[in-house]
């Protein structure tokens, strides 16, 4: 049997399919309800709500 | 060869290093900065890195973190220097300052008063920018002398103790763009306009990115920028004034996946690239 590749979205339960290429932390977003997700886990596919900007965020 | 790729969370960016780094088959180790830990106090140590690129989100993560690695005698990409001077514009300005960089007109104080006694002194419109921030995030255009006075108010009475560090610039008239510059090494590999009708024109707040060539002007003001603030891998927002360009802000976390269609250029490729000549000088 092949492995899952597609995760539940935390926020809406949509379900989050995995690029072949995704790594642990990448930053992805749901398709059906737009929430930013970050990939937890690869094998099994997990995702969890991306963290929230901080203050010393960015360039 | 083993690179360590220091990050938070993998933005696309990020993905466009690491797929440059697989089509060069170089050996890449994962460090997130959430979950990273140095031991300082007992013997030394050092990781089986030859050179770490840093990707952080957090400003001061990347700061500790590249301070650390270089404790270890790991060469870092950007330096903890250039880290250090990026990451807050009052410094950038000071070396920009030493090193005979044009920059807008700045003011610095340290109090509410003598920062509006500048204010008046350069002349509004000026904007006020936290001296650690990014993304355009708090930057404050400030027209007239009663905004100028609530905006100080409301800064030293809501903000922390860093909003207290007057950072006050000229405000400049883009004409509704500015050029983002991108500087591998002693090159400027790439440069964008960065055209907005707000005054704020990062491409993280709606900013478009079109491709700017670059001539001896500019190529020769960002090679100077990124000299001025340690050199490495450094993007520069550059304003077009009616004196000529100018250097507003340097950024040693550059961000460009916006950047490599518009220019036709491989930044990532050209970042990596730097990164294992890098690692190849300190074997």
């Amino acid at each position: 049997m092949s492995p899952p590749v597609s995760a539940r979205c935390p926020t809406c339960d949509g379900e989050v399919a995995f690029d072949p290429s995704v790594v642990v932390s990448e930053l992805i977003a749901c398709r059906e309800c737009g929430t930013d997700l970050e990939v937890t886990s690869v094998n099994p596919p997990e995702v969890a709500e991306a963290p929230m900007e901080e203050e010393d965020w960015g360039q | 060869m083993t690179v360590g790729f220091l990050h938070s969370l993998i933005r696309p960016d990020e993905k466009l290093l690491l797929d440059e780094f697989a089509r060069r088959r170089v050996a890449v180790e994962p460090i997130d900065d959430r979950h990273v830990t140095f031991a300082l106090g007992g013997p030394a140590g050092r990781p089986a890195l030859d050179v770490v690129i840093e990707r952080c989100i957090n400003h001061s993560r990347a700061l500790h973190a590249l301070r650390l690695y270089e404790g270890q005698g790991v060469r870092c990409v950007n330096s903890f220097r250039v880290a250090s001077t990026c990451g807050d514009k009052l410094l950038t300005s000071a070396v920009l300052q030493e090193h005979g960089v044009p920059q807008p007109d700045v003011r610095v104080a340290f109090t509410p008063e003598s920062a509006l006694a500048a204010i008046e002194e350069l002349g509004y419109p000026v904007v006020l920018k936290p001296a650690v921030g990014s993304w355009g995030r708090l930057l404050a255009k400030v027209n007239d002398r009663d905004a100028a006075e609530a905006l100080l108010e409301h800064k030293t009475v809501l903000g922390s103790y860093h909003h207290s560090i007057f950072y006050i610039q000229k405000y400049i008239e883009k004409r509704g763009r500015d050029i983002r510059a991108f500087v591998v090494g002693d090159e400027c590999i790439a440069a964008i306009y960065r055209t907005s009708p707000h005054w704020i024109t990062n491409t993280a707040r709606g900013g478009r990115a079109t491709r700017c060539p670059i001539g001896d002007d500019l190529a020769s003001l960002a090679v100077a920028g990124a000299r001025a603030v340690g050199g490495g891998v450094v993007a520069l927002d550059i304003f077009e004034s009616p004196d000529g360009l100018l250097v507003n802000e340097i950024n040693y976390t550059m961000e460009f996946k916006n950047s490599v269609e518009p220019t036709g250029v491989n930044i990532p490729g050209r970042i990596v690239d730097f990164v294992l000549r890098q690692a190849e000088a300190a074997a």
